[in-house]
């Protein structure tokens, strides 16, 4: 069954907005993360998840392992060239809805790495709804990015669609 | 094809128990499924219910064995899995639960830093190889900056070198944190995955306030370090080592004596000390097979031999062992930090020649670090020539006379070596890491192959301690 | 490098240095050192027995294979042999070092395997073998270990390029890595 478009697709009207905005608070307050930890980034994940940032607060402490029980995708780390499909197998593994952080600049853009090895920002591979830079980000700064997407799921604002940049032949 | 149905089972689930045992020629008793006639043999038993108490195991297996069943399975764990420690992949092959097979695939974090260093200037390159083992920065960078150094025949000043070993048993500690806390974690003991990270955030701490930053602190500079102590510092770093013996006596408590902790871990992935030789293994693995090798005491660098410590070992060479060795390791730190403390000399920590040393004159302004007002006056307004050599020395850089040297240190994990040729000019020609946690990663196969059962392979690679960043670099 | 007459080897190295010119003497090509290392360039029919020898006889005792790497010479010399593979060697007994050195061409790019010698060498040479394109003949399971198997070319030899995008900042293109212009910089004294 699936859940997201479901309500999406529903005529509107004060009730069904009501439940709407019950179902997106509900969906904010207890964001699953998928354990994607790839490097350094993955380490400050951890210490975000740990005692003293403590990422259960937010209802997200539990980092599922299987993506099947995720909403949530933290690509934290550098993507390389080997990584990148199986990035994309746990990704379109995840059910609907999902969002992505893409942590670190490393994701964002492929940071100091400009080499043959890495992958030049996750978003070429997956559709990215908040970019959090950093090398690494500190934990407070994980934090601030997870409270935005909080507030972009709570809106229900709609997701991030992949869009392929034509390079112009440069790559 | 039509579906097939999981055999439905009309009896009441108390009398399952012995009854639905399977014998061997019996698979027909159960009710047919849909199509049973099109099913094969191997099929059909794949859908058989077996449950049963306790006396029928032995019979079960006693089976199992007589008909020689295909019960081989492969299975793939990673590269994305909670449990191994990064981005590794292991194809284990598996009889039941018996480990016949092992095979890690590794790759998955290739970054090409060896190569990237070729395009950076020598002190840029300390940048590049801080991320490769990203749980011990400070010692990626010390090695670098010792290869570096050796090729320039120069040396560090002795305040330097004492900071440094500073640094990196600090960094000794907050590893070993880590490798505790996920070991932890991955065993089952959740709460020293909390206990862990609470102490390795002091010690992060401490190093925020001397590098700037928690992790990849690129600090040590080739000839020296990028800053000196802040004031408070030492202060600060003598209460967190009162506090940690307690905290390190707290864990072993937990887990030293726990009967649970015990039973996983004794007698699970030993390796005997040849085999561990011959596999290049190094490091605390290498000392809870009973070798003291330490390369702090056989080859000691940045004045190690001033310092009063112990070699911890083991002879259980299990999983047990290591725990044993690093949990020791982590209080010899703290022995050496004090030492440090109470020995540090004064001086510089940058060597005063103007053709290598960095040119900045740091100082804390009202917009935080950066270069110090008399400095910038001095660059700007008074002498061309410093200015030009204040510019030449940050984008060009030093040159490095030509050859090829290769320096070990003792990381957490073992030997961490660099092997570095220099052709003479302001790049790196080759930067070759010998990571321990690459080599380390090769006695995997042999340690779990035949001997192991599945739930043991978490506990025998989490001994391993593989930092997947300095397996792929 | 300096020639074998003007340095001095430590003295753990000196019956090394001299059994090796005893047993093996068309075997050695140059011994060399630099900043206290020794360095001995070997032949590549004779590194097995060589390897061997090093690792058994109890003047040597070079238990422990540290690290196995590759180099590129293409731009450091002119010798048509451009790829050399390094052996890093450790003796627990005599706390020693030795550094042995195969170099082989890009046509020919054959070195016998130590795998029968020192285990850990599996997973050096693949990574060489990954990189470098240096075959070695013997190897139980030569398969590239670090890129994804299907990957063309050899990274770390200097003439494949690093690769990279250019980036843009502010309407400016800033060019990767490798075609900026570094060359340069201070000599030390």
């Amino acid at each position: 069954m699936q859940s997201g478009s479901g309500l999406e697709k529903m005529p509107g009207g004060i009730l069904v907005t009501t439940i709407e905005k019950l179902a997106n608070w509900a969906r904010k307050g207890s964001l699953w993360p998928a354990t994607f930890g790839l490097a350094c980034c993955a380490i400050e994940m951890m210490a975000a998840g740990a005692g003293r940032y403590d990422l259960a607060r937010f209802g997200m402490e539990v980092f599922r392992a299987s993506p099947r029980q995720a909403d949530l995708m933290i690509v934290s780390g550098r993507v390389s060239q080997k990584m990148a499909p199986v990035l994309r197998t746990i990704y379109d593994q995840m059910p609907e809805p999902k969002w992505v952080i893409s942590m670190g600049v490393c994701a964002t853009s492929g940071g100091m790495f400009n080499n043959y090895a890495i992958v030049q920002g996750v978003d070429q591979i997956v559709p990215v709804d908040m970019y959090v830079p950093g090398c690494p980000p500190r934990p407070e700064m994980l934090i601030d990015g997870i409270l935005k997407l909080h507030e972009k799921v709570r809106s229900g604002e709609p997701r991030s669609k992949l869009v392929l940049q034509d390079t112009g032949g440069r790559r | 094809m039509s579906e097939l149905e999981t055999p439905r089972l009309d009896r009441p689930t108390d009398e399952l128990v012995d009854e639905a045992v399977v014998r061997p020629g019996e698979a027909h008793d159960l009710p047919p499924a849909t199509a049973a006639e099109q099913v094969s043999l191997n099929e059909r038993r794949a859908k058989q219910v077996i449950a049963m108490g306790g006396g029928d195991w032995a019979e079960v297996t006693a089976r199992a064995d007589a008909e020689d069943q295909d019960d081989v399975m492969v299975i793939n764990m990673g590269p994305q899995h909670p449990s191994t420690h990064g981005v590794l992949r292991l194809v284990v092959t598996l009889r039941g639960e018996e480990v016949t097979s092992l095979q890690p695939v590794v790759g998955y974090l290739h970054t090409g830093i060896e190569k990237s260093t070729e395009f950076r200037t020598w002190v840029q390159g300390v940048t590049f190889v801080t991320r490769m083992d990203y749980l011990a920065p400070i010692f990626n960078e010390t090695a670098y900056c010792l290869a570096v150094e050796k090729l320039l025949g120069i040396e560090a000043p002795p305040r330097a070198q004492a900071l440094r070993v500073l640094m990196m048993e600090l960094n000794r500690i907050s590893s070993h944190l880590v490798w505790l806390a996920t070991t932890g974690l991955e065993l089952g003991a959740l709460s020293m995955m909390l206990y862990g990270f609470r102490e390795r955030e002091e010690i992060l701490d401490i190093l925020e306030d001397v590098t700037g930053l928690r992790m990849n602190h690129a600090w040590v500079r080739p000839a020296g370090l990028s800053q000196d102590l802040p004031d408070g510092t030492e202060d600060k770093v003598r209460a967190f080592v009162r506090d940690m013996d307690g905290k390190v006596d707290e864990y072993e408590t937990l887990l030293t004596n726990n009967p649970i902790w015990v039973e996983r871990t004794r007698g699970i992935g030993e390796l005997g000390l040849d085999q561990l030789i011959d596999l290049g293994v190094t490091g605390p693995m290498l000392r809870a097979a009973g070798l003291d090798h330490d390369l702090r005491k056989a080859e000691p660098y940045c004045g190690y031999e001033q310092y009063d410590f112990d070699v911890p070992t083991a002879t259980g060479a299990d999983v047990y062992a290591r725990y044993r060795v690093r949990v020791a390791e982590m209080r010899e730190s703290l022995k050496i930090v004090e030492q440090v403390l109470d020995s540090l000399p004064g001086g510089p920590v940058m060597l005063e020649d103007p053709k290598i040393a960095w040119p900045a004159r740091l100082a804390l302004g009202p917009d935080g670090l950066g270069n110090s007002p008399a400095h910038v006056r001095h660059i700007m307004g008074e002498s061309m020539e410093a200015l030009i050599h204040h510019f030449k020395m940050v984008t060009e850089g030093f040159k490095v006379p030509q050859g090829e040297v290769y320096v070990p240190v003792e990381s957490p994990r073992g030997e961490l070596g660099y092997h570095v040729v220099s052709d003479g000019g302001n790049l790196p020609y080759r930067v070759h890491v010998r990571d321990p946690s690459f080599v380390n990663l090769q006695s995997a196969a042999p340690m779990m192959e035949g001997r192991l059962l599945v739930a043991d392979i978490i506990a025998a690679l989490s001994s391993i301690d593989p930092v997947l960043g300095g397996v792929d670099r | 490098m300096t020639s074998a007459t003007a340095f001095q080897p430590p003295d753990a190295l000196q019956p090394v240095l001299t059994g090796l010119r005893e047993h093996f003497p068309d075997a050695v090509v140059e011994v060399s050192g630099h900043r206290g290392e020794v360095t001995v360039e070997l032949d590549r029919a004779h590194l097995v027995e060589v390897a061997t020898w090093l690792r058994d006889d109890p003047a040597a005792r070079f238990r422990l294979l540290a690290d196995l790497s590759g180099t590129d010479y293409l731009k450091l010399d002119d010798r048509p042999e451009r790829l050399c593979v390094d052996y890093h060697l450790y003796s627990f007994d005599h706390n020693a070092r030795l550094r042995l050195k195969v170099r082989v061409s890009v046509e020919d790019p054959h070195v016998p395997t130590v795998t029968g010698v020192w285990a850990t060498a599996n997973w050096h040479e693949r990574e060489v073998y990954d990189f470098f394109g240096v075959r070695f003949d013997g190897h139980p399971n030569l398969i590239r270990i670090l890129m994804p198997e299907d990957w063309k070319g050899y990274p770390q030899r200097k003439d494949y390029p690093l690769g990279g995008v250019d980036v843009e900042y502010k309407g400016a293109h800033v060019p990767p890595p490798d075609t900026r212009r570094y060359r340069g910089g201070w000599t030390s004294t």
